[in-house]
């Protein structure tokens, strides 16, 4: 796939980078010319020197040839102008948008720019989801954010260990998809017992979220 | 009716409607830019950056019946004006484009763009 990034920094760098070591062909526009030099010594990539929001720019880069363009500048602006830009006048398919304001994802959807992507927003959701319990091992968000699916591990402590999943005090809006107990996966059904060392994965809606951890972990948080 | 940006044209536009008698909000990072309006401005000035959609919320931009967006960059410009025009849903919104290139871009989105470049060229070269 041909990929076109526009922004700078570290944010950047890894990910094309990672994006390399992939297989995919790649381009970068940076309006910082020492960094450019930088990009090119480091970099198997195309590196273009200026700004990303000029459709000259975007020309030069071959932005009417890619198939997706990553505008992850700091600037919300900015970014934005290069995605509509892909979009109405390149027609690339994938235009992608580091947003920083978190308020500007919904934003960028509503302008058509549905892949918006705020690390701040994501951020937040983490740490208001008290991703520092421990017991929690992992946490993404499904369908723009509006469903999560979590792994929690069970301790001997939790409430909810030596029950079956029918009698727990759930919420509607989450279900437990899947119980890993000694390195073996288990599509748990409502007669599924829960046992201490338990990991399980929970699909629920983030409102949901903290009373399903309450339940499984006993801890309401407050 | 919204003005984003205080310099020379946003305040020569925000001194003339508020001497017009129109109800004006003047958005600008920069508060020492105020200083550019005339002492008899009576409309509101906010100190923000018009990217930050919260700004835009806090002037009210939801019942202006037009925002004119003068910053010095195009792609804020173009931005707060499609934020006002798709979100807010204001009636008219212009948008000062200094690259006609950008401007041809977001030709037929809704929003009026108004290039200095193009209009300086026109009154040097007027269409045949």
């Amino acid at each position: 796939m041909k990929i076109c990034i526009v922004g700078g920094g570290l944010l950047a760098y890894f990910l094309a980078r990672s994006l390399l070591s992939k297989g995919h062909s790649l381009t970068i526009i940076n309006n910082d010319r020492e960094e450019c030099s930088w990009f090119a010594r480091r970099l198997k990539a195309v590196i273009v020197h200026g700004n990303g929001t000029q459709p000259a720019i975007l020309d030069d880069a071959g932005a009417a040839s890619a198939d997706s363009i990553l505008a992850i500048t700091p600037h919300d602006e900015d970014n934005y102008l290069i995605c509509q830009a892909a979009r109405r006048k390149y027609d690339v398919q994938f235009a992608f948008a580091l947003v920083n304001d978190p308020d500007n994802e919904k934003i960028f959807r509503e302008l058509g720019i549905s892949s918006a992507f705020s690390p701040i927003g994501i951020l937040s959701l983490l740490i208001e989801q008290r991703i520092g319990y421990d017991a929690i091992t992992n946490l993404t968000p499904l369908a723009d954010g509006k469903a999560n699916l979590t792994e929690i591990t069970l301790d001997a402590a939790s409430p909810v260990t030596g029950k079956k999943i029918q009698d727990l005090d759930l919420p509607q809006s989450c279900l437990i998809v899947s119980v890993m107990r000694d390195g073996q996966v288990l599509i748990p059904r409502g007669g599924t017992e829960l046992h201490p060392g338990d990991r399980i994965g929970i699909v629920s809606l983030p409102e949901v979220y903290p009373r399903v951890l309450a339940v499984l972990t006993g801890d309401t948080g407050v | 009716m919204v003005i984003v940006g205080c310099g020379r044209f946003g305040s020569y536009l925000a001194n003339r409607y508020s001497r017009a008698g129109s109800s004006v909000v003047v958005v600008d990072p920069d508060p020492g830019s105020f200083t550019a309006l005339s002492a008899d401005f009576s409309g509101f000035t906010i100190e923000g950056n018009a990217f930050e959609f919260a700004v835009l919320q806090q002037a009210k931009t939801g019942k202006a019946d037009l925002l004119v967006a003068t910053t010095q960059k195009d792609s804020t410009n173009l931005f707060c004006a499609q934020v006002a025009k798709v979100h807010f849903q204001v009636p008219e919104v212009i948008a000062r484009v200094y690259d006609p290139s950008l401007a041809a871009i977001f030709q037929g989105s809704g929003i009026t763009t108004i290039s200095p470049v193009l209009i300086a060229a026109e009154s040097f070269f007027p269409p045949a």
